[in-house]
This record gives C-alpha cells, structure tokens and sequence, in this order.
C-alpha cells in the first residue's frame, strides 16, 4: 500500500513554546488513522499544518504526494476538510451548500446536479433539499458536513472531532459513513476525544505535549500497555503530560 | 471567476436571509435623511423671544415688528421688568431676550449710540449663538433702514449674499453627511463584521483549507457590500432631490466617481478592521467607536472643523468622511469642477491604498 501522508521530523514552534515536536508517521491509503490527544497536545496545530493552513517551524511532510512547504495549493485540491466547530452553511440551504463548496473544488455543473440527488437519496434527505441547514438536527448537520467534505471524492479527508456533541446513535451512523468513504479509498485522518471511537479506527497515535507517544493498532496498543481498552492506554500517557490544558 | 461568482451569491444570500441586515441596509438611510432633514434641524425658525423695550417709541416699536415679521423669531412676551425675563427663561417660554435701553430713538438720532442687550440661554451654546447671529442682522438690518430715513447722507449699505444655499437649508449640509455616514455603516462595519463571523464560526478555516484563493474570499465579501452601497447612495439621492429639494448642480459622473472612490477606502477600512478583530463584538465596537462616532462629529456634518480645538482637528484630518464630504459640497452643492476636488481624491485614492497594504501585510501575519 502506497503513503498518502508522510510526515517526517515535523515541529512546530510559537515563540519558546513547542506545539508541535519532532513528530514523524505514515498514513496509508484507504486507512482510517485516529489522532489522539488531550487539549493543547497540538494535534490541531499538526493538522492544521497538513491542511496548509500553517507552515512548519522545521520538518517536512508529503500529503497525497505533494510538498507542504511548496505545494500546499495541490494539497488543498485533493483533501476534505471538516470540524466541529463549522458544519456548513447555516442560512444557506442543503443543495446550496453542496453546490457552493462542489464548485470551489472545481466540480462541473451536471455532474455537482446528479451526484446532488444521489447523495440526498442515499443519506435519506431527499426532502431537505430546500431545508435552511440551521432547521437540521445536529446530527443531520455533521452528517451532511461529512458528505459534502468528501463531495469531490478527495485523496484525504481530514475531520477535525467530526463527532463533538452528537447522540450516540448518529456517532455510530457517522462511523458507518466514515468506513463507507475507508473502502472507497479515502483515506481518513480524525481527531477525537470519545475513546470509544478511537477503536474503530485502523491505527492511532497517541500525542502528549507535542510528541507522540504511542502509535500501532488498537488492539496492540492495549496488548503493549496491557489495557482493558484504548482510555486506559490514553489515560496511562496522558499522566505524563507536563503542560497545562489550553 | 466561476469561484467568485458562486461566493458572491453566497454573500447575498446571507444578506437577504438576514432580516435585520436587510432593515439596516434599506431602511436605515432613509430614517436617517427623515431625522436630518425634519427632526435634527439646525435652522432658526420662528424661535420665541421676549423683548423689554424701555424706550417704548416709534424706532424701538418698528424693531420689535421687524423681529416679529422675520421667519426666525416670534415675539411671545412683552417684558415690564428684569425680573420677569429670568422667570420667563426658567419656564421655557423664550430662547432669547432683547432689552431696549431708554431714550432709544433720541440717542439713535443725536448719534450717542444706544444699545441694545440680549440675553440668550446658553444652556446649548452653539444654539445660543445662532440665535444672537441672526438677531444682530436682523436689528443691523432694521437699523439701517432708520438711518436711511433720517440721514440719508451716511448711507452705509452692508448687503449680505449667501452663495450655493442662499436659503440657509440645512439639508444642503447634512446629505453629504449622511451619505458619508451610511457608507461607513455598509461599508465598514457590515463587511468587518461578516468576515469576522466566518472567523468565528469557524467556516474561514474551512475555506482557507479549500483551493479558493484568500483574495476571492474578501472580493467575493465585499462585493454584495459594493452593490449596496451603491443602491443607499442612489436612494439617498433621489430622496435629497425629489423630497427635500436639494439641487445636484456638478457633473453626476464625477459625484459617482466621488462615491466608488469613497464606497473603496471603507471597504478597506472594513477589510483592516476585520483583520484586527476576532470576534464580530469586537468589529462591532471598533467600527463604532473608531470609525462610526469620529465619521459623524468630527467630518464636518454636525460641527465646523474650523472651530474644533486644534487635535480634533487633527483627527478630522484623516477621517475619510471628511474628505468625502468636502469634494460631495463641492461637487454637488456648489457645481465646481473635477479639478478643484483633486485634493480630496487624491487624499482618498491614498488612504484605499495605505489601508489595502496594511491588511495585506496583517494577513500575511496570521497565516505564519
């Protein structure tokens, strides 16, 4: 399996402070790779540099093949981006939001049309097409964010804790869509603070205070610290940390 | 471009789903035209006056009438004492007393120079001031004419003529001001404060993480804004023409160009601002206190910046409300020339481009 994302010796620094610390992984393609980290650990500031929304202190990485230091607008053409915080539109509707931001990954008028109408049909929103996004349920809302972040069918697709704050049974609908997108190749690079969710993932990695600490499967991460699940493992590097929350 | 165009429809969008932007946008100028033009007037009309003629003789008699027939006072009372003037004051009945001295008429014609007191409520100096300016002229007036009848050889004859506004309107003043005033509103605060949601919102991430470029992303946000301030000084115009009868006397192509020139350097102050700001209270506040308040007292629309002490002055200087407002005077109430508005252009082309620099090196800044 080829790597869509290599990233070697990448740090990250805001005046004395390190956010990000010499930090090197792969991420395979199709793979559904979990970023774990307590708040301030700067998984975010990582990612952010992944995305091109911020340039290394020193480091390089490669995301879907392209140099972040060079080729960062190539990037940007082949990944989804989506976070909690920013789940589309709200005053705009369905099909509006899916055609605005279809059209700023360069996709074609009929083709944004059909692919439209198929989406609606398979997420069973057909009739929302014309719903204000702000009259959706939340878990509607992330779920529709999902679709229209892997709308253009990009390489990667970054969320950013895609699940914060919605009921467990969207939660599990989510990650049914999230393995959907793994089995037609897209790669997925998630964040998240519910523990639970990091063992559905292929591989995690585990940050404290800028590092990372531990990177494998699940299921031999909780052999190597001898763990009932992937919290204890998190709470048993997470005691190391020496920096304060954010 | 096909980016650009979708943005911009997704900017307009946002602004006709908002109820309060759309009242704000439309409705906002022409409350302000109504204010200005029929409640916050700053003409003298028909103030009522109160006169103590101690003389009480033919001259002094023809000055009281000629007070009274003038369109700026009503005489109401008729005073026997000192005393009664302060009561009279105290209950709001007068804004301004005029006391006769005795022997009036006598001292008038034997040349000993009478005089004439008046009292004004100084509690609104600037009002008070008026008041007495136009109650000088008026007695100056009257006066003269009684030295025409008596001694037609010591004719001075002083005659006052007001170019561009001869009737005194105040509405000639204000139009320019509250032009100048929408367009910061639109322009400045409204832009500022939507680039700063998507900020807040979190949706600037998102997009900075797309393939549109930064630059389609604000002339995308500040076209809609363009549009519609284009629309508010259009209305602006046809209600200051047709309503209140104010002329439009220089070329309509350089006033235009006089609003784009203008409409621009409040984009850019929007644009900074909402480089600075973080969240949209903090645009909000910023527009308001720096850019809102100073546009309307400091630009000339309320107060004569002559008259400021010399800092405010000095920070009227780089108000672009003051420029606007001077070059729109200029072209549309006195019909000069381009030319002779090629200061205030040129002031105003400068000030777009030190702001369009200035936000591009702040964003430069917060990319890093």
């Amino acid at each position: 399996m080829e790597d869509v994302i290599v990233v070697r010796d990448l740090t990250k620094r805001f005046g004395h402070f390190v956010a990000v610390d010499n930090i090197s992984f792969n991420v395979k393609k199709g793979e559904i790779f979990g970023f774990l980290g307590a708040n301030g650990a700067g998984k975010t500031t990582a990612m952010r540099i992944l995305c091109g929304l911020s340039r290394p202190t020193s480091g390089e990485a490669w995301v879907g093949g392209f140099d972040i230091r060079h080729e960062s607008e190539k990037i940007k053409k082949n990944i989804g981006y989506m976070s909690q915080k920013f789940s589309l539109y709200q005053d705009l509707k369905v099909w509006e939001n899916i055609k605005l931001f279809a059209g700023i990954y360069g996709m074609k008028r009929n083709e944004i049309a059909s692919k439209t109408d198929i989406l609606l049909k398979e997420l069973g929103f057909e009739k929302e097409k014309n719903t204000l996004v702000k009259d959706l349920p939340l878990g509607w809302k992330q779920k529709l964010a999902f679709s229209v972040a892997i709308f253009h069918n990009p390489k990667i697709v970054f969320l950013d804790e895609p699940t914060g704050g919605v009921d467990p049974i969207t939660r599990r609908q989510f990650w049914e869509m999230i393995y959907n997108a793994s089995q037609k190749g897209i790669t997925v690079f998630v964040t998240t603070h519910y523990m639970d969710e990091a063992e559905y993932c292929d591989r995690i990695s585990i940050m404290v205070d800028g590092r990372i600490e531990a990177m494998s499967s699940p299921k031999e991460l909780k052999r190597e610290f001898n763990a009932e699940n992937i919290d204890e493992v998190f709470r048993l590097l997470a005691k190391k940390s020496t920096r304060k929350e954010i | 471009m096909k980016q650009f165009l979708s943005f911009a429809k997704k900017e307009f969008l946002h602004i006709f789903r908002d109820t309060w932007t759309m009242m704000i946008i439309l409705v906002l100028p022409v409350i302000m035209m109504l204010l200005f033009g029929y409640a916050v007037t700053t003409e003298v009309r028909d103030t009522n006056i109160g006169i103590l003629d101690n003389s009480r003789d033919e001259i002094s008699k023809r000055l009281i009438d000629k007070l009274d027939e003038s369109e700026y006072f009503s005489v109401v009372r008729a005073f026997n004492s000192n005393s009664e003037i302060e009561k009279a004051f105290r209950r709001s009945e007068i804004s301004l007393a005029i006391i006769i001295e005795n022997d009036f008429s006598k001292k008038l014609i034997t040349k000993q120079n009478p005089k004439i007191q008046m009292i004004a409520d100084a509690s609104d100096p600037n009002h008070a001031k008026t008041l007495v300016n136009y109650a000088s002229g008026v007695i100056a007036q009257s006066l003269m004419q009684e030295s025409k009848a008596n001694n037609p050889s010591s004719l001075i004859n002083t005659e006052l003529k007001l170019l561009y506004n001869p009737l005194m309107k105040s509405s000639y003043n204000f139009v320019p001001g509250v032009m100048g005033f929408i367009i910061i509103i639109v322009c400045a605060m409204m832009t500022s404060v939507s680039i700063v949601r998507e900020r807040e919102r979190g949706s600037m991430e998102l997009l900075l993480a797309s393939p549109v470029k930064p630059i389609t992303i604000i002339l995308s946000k500040v076209t809609p804004y363009f549009c519609i301030s284009l629309i508010n000084i259009l209305t602006i115009f046809l209600v200051s023409y047709f309503i209140m009868g104010v002329p439009i006397k220089g070329s309509i192509f350089s006033i235009f160009l006089l609003c784009i020139v203008y409409i621009l350097v409040s984009l850019s102050l929007g644009i900074l601002v909402s480089t600075i700001a973080k969240t949209q209270l903090v645009a909000l506040v910023i527009s308001a206190i720096i850019l809102l308040m100073p546009s309307m007292l400091l630009s000339g629309m309320m107060f004569d910046i002559s008259s400021m002490p010399l800092i405010l002055q000095g920070i009227a200087q780089i108000m672009p409300a003051k420029w606007f407002i001077s070059a729109i005077r200029k072209l549309m109430i006195m019909g000069v020339d381009v030319r002779f508005v090629f200061k205030e252009f040129l002031v105003l082309i400068s000030m777009c481009f030190v702001l369009i620099l200035i936000s591009l090196k702040k964003y430069k800044n917060r990319l890093e």
